[in-house]
């Protein structure tokens, strides 16, 4: 094949996914998958376990070939040019992949020379990454003695050494407290600013809202795509209501027997409904009484990301 | 080049920071020197020894003077029944009887054939091949002796004295014989095992998936990770060859820069061993299983090492071609003890390059696939 040449200046996105599939032997892992990127997007990749997410960002990455479609990232075919995609991003995965028995500082040098750094460039970029992580003074610690929202952001740090222009991020949060995590989408917010695009995949949903837009991913296809108010909609002309009772799984038994209910799923103590076009919530409430759950509160709520993740992965297993 | 270093560079700090690995690498070669050097001592003297002598001739006597004064035997008790040298062996008292029939002073002069029976403790095979030895050859000189005396009807010297001159480790000490294989030993540890378990530890810890993210070749990570095994390995090699000159007064006869290229042919070989091992295993432990497997029982068992090649089955000494420290062994023993030059050895670093060409290109065709 001959080289095509490519129009000058910025692609307008960074990312762009064509009919993109990888297969395992018959287990096909990736199907057909399209989407683009804008730059400096934050884009979300939502997905339940072995949905495909990881695969699809190993293919972007260089570090798997897809076995047909096509991937550019920055411009550049991942499936004819993996290593010229490794120079313009960065990687950090959902394990903490550090050297625990190095220091932080040990850690920077390595990952700063096998992306070529050196000289100034290291000196300037090691600095930024221990203002950015708040790691000053504590260069000289082994890296396994750090807390996890302080690896992280090291991981984060190193990553971003080499200042790609597109950062991938495997669930980058997982098995980080809560005020890590905050801290967290704070840096990668400031990297969105500065024009990174950002691709990351999460199990947190609450995470999701941080992202500009979603993908989400149902067995190797993308199952919705949008902007987190998009995806709401999927419940335009149906109406969520959360009951809460003594117990929950009575009320669920008792709601899914009702023909106005569509479906019903447990949210922690209590139970969303999904009800059918306008049908009244008000009669529905008291017939629950009836049946017995005396003391259960009713309310109409706005679809969480939850409802719309649960309401599009059931619908894409039925089809 | 400015990537391989940093693979390089964190290697080695890797290394340092782990106690455990460099007291491996380092100490562990020098302890297995000493133990096998002091303990594991294959010579044998003073083999206790037990006489039934049922003739009590001057001929009889002679007889086991020379067992005696041969040095390897030592002469622990005279019985006079058959049922006390059982009791004898059975007890480990001797390890070996000499049973002398009655008129054997008179066959023997007159030139009749007659028998001697040695019995020996079996129960230690390699033992007992060398106590026989010593024996046959000591009834056979005094045989042919005998033979010489009927004939010329008069006592005389024997018509063919033999008369052993043992070259280049001329007290036989196992010590000598022992360092060249303990070289080749410790370079299968450090270079199989520690290659092999540090690029297995990087799958398992997740950081190999982070390099394979960054702009980095699978020959540039494998160069770098190997580097200082290798330094650390040739090193560690000279300085058991030092430790032995000055504990054991192992001869270097032969050159140095010849060891070093000889040490170096067999880790190259070695490391891609490890390499290709790493790539087959997804843990540390199964890499550890598979490099004991492939790399430790074949070079302490079927090397040379501590049991001759030569006095293998046949069928062994045929798997033996396939093991590379059989070849190593034979170029290190003739730097080292003989000090011979490289047309003698040639052969056998040829052999050497080929193990190592033949396991690179295997380490980097499974490795290619791996990070394809």
């Amino acid at each position: 094949m001959g080289a095509r040449l490519e129009p000058c200046g910025e692609p307008m996105n960074a990312i762009e996914v064509e009919h993109l599939t990888r297969k395992f032997g018959a287990f096909v892992a990736v199907d057909d998958l399209s989407f683009s990127v804008e730059t400096g997007e934050i884009f979300g990749f939502l997905g339940s376990n072995g949905a495909g997410k990881s695969t699809t960002i190993r293919m972007l990455c260089g570090l798997l070939r897809p076995t047909s479609g096509t991937a550019r990232v920055g411009g550049i075919d991942v499936g004819r040019d993996p290593e010229g995609v490794k120079r313009r991003i960065g990687y950090m995965s959902q394990r903490f992949s550090l050297y625990e028995k190095l220091t932080v500082d040990q850690n920077i040098q390595f990952f700063g020379g096998i992306y070529g750094l050196a000289g100034d460039r290291l000196a300037r970029r090691r600095a930024f990454v221990l203002d950015m992580a708040g790691l000053r003074g504590r260069e000289n610690m082994l890296t396994g003695a750090l807390s996890g929202g302080w690896r992280q952001r090291l991981a984060l740090g190193c990553a971003i050494l080499h200042e790609p222009a597109i950062v991938f991020l495997d669930e980058p949060t997982g098995g980080v407290d809560p005020v890590s995590r905050r801290q967290f989408w704070v840096l990668i917010n400031d990297l969105a600013h500065n024009g990174v695009t950002v691709l990351v995949t999460t199990h947190y949903l609450d995470e999701a809202e941080h992202c500009h837009r979603l993908a989400m991913i149902q067995a190797g296809r993308l199952a919705a795509l949008g902007t987190v108010s998009e995806l709401k909609n999927v419940f335009a002309g149906r109406r969520i209501l959360e009951v809460r009772a003594g117990n929950p799984v009575q009320a669920m038994r008792a709601l899914d027997a009702m023909p106005e209910v569509e479906k019903t799923s447990i949210f922690g103590t209590a139970v969303h409904a999904v009800l059918r076009g306008h049908s009244d919530p008000a009669a529905l409430g008291s017939r629950l009484e009836r049946e017995g759950l005396a003391g259960a509160t009713w309310m109409l709520v706005e679809p969480s990301l939850e409802d719309v993740f649960l309401d599009v992965a059931q619908r894409s297993a039925a089809s | 080049m400015r990537k391989i270093r940093a693979i390089g560079v964190k290697e080695l700090r890797q290394i340092v920071r782990d106690r455990a690995r460099l007291v491996i690498l380092i100490f562990v070669p020098a302890l297995l020197l000493l133990l096998y050097g002091y303990a594991l001592n294959f010579d044998i003297r003073d083999i206790r020894l037990a006489v039934k002598d049922q003739d009590r001739s001057t001929e009889s006597r002679e007889l086991i003077s020379a067992f005696v004064n041969s040095g390897y035997f030592q002469l622990i008790a005279v019985v006079e029944r058959d049922e006390a040298i059982v009791r004898l062996i059975d007890r480990n008292e001797v390890r070996a009887a000499l049973v002398i029939p009655p008129r054997f002073g008179r066959d023997a002069s007159t030139g009749r054939r007659t028998t001697v029976q040695v019995i020996i403790n079996g129960d230690n095979a390699n033992t007992a091949t060398t106590v026989m030895a010593y024996a046959l050859t000591l009834v056979s000189s005094m045989s042919a002796r005998y033979e010489v005396q009927a004939r010329l009807g008069s006592p005389a010297g024997p018509a063919l004295v033999l008369e052993p001159r043992v070259w280049y480790n001329p007290e036989l000490r196992s010590a000598l014989f022992l360092v060249p294989g303990l070289i080749a030993y410790i370079l299968m540890i450090t270079a199989v095992v520690s290659t092999a378990l540090s690029i297995v530890r990087e799958k398992e810890m997740g950081t190999m998936e982070q390099v394979r993210m960054s702009p980095i070749g699978p020959l540039a990570y494998v160069v770098g990770k190997s580097v200082p095994y290798f330094v650390i390995s040739l090193l560690s090699c000279i300085g058991i060859v030092l430790l032995a000159m000055a504990l054991f007064g192992l001869p270097m006869r032969g050159s140095w820069a010849m060891l070093v290229l000889a040490i170096s042919l067999f880790l190259v070989g070695t490391l891609a061993l490890g390499l290709l091992i790493s790539t087959l295993a997804e843990t540390q432990q199964v890499a550890f299983q598979i490099a004991l497997l492939m790399s430790y029982l074949p070079t302490l068992m079927l090397s040379g090492f501590i049991f001759p090649i030569t006095s293998m089955p046949p069928f062994l000494q045929v798997v033996t071609y396939v093991v590379p420290a059989r070849y190593f062994l034979v170029a290190l023993r003739a730097i080292v003890l003989k000090g011979v030059g490289i047309e003698v050895f040639w052969p056998d670093l040829l052999a050497l390059v080929v193990f190592a060409a033949l396991t690179l290109s295997l380490a980097s065709l499974r490795l290619k696939r791996e990070w394809a």
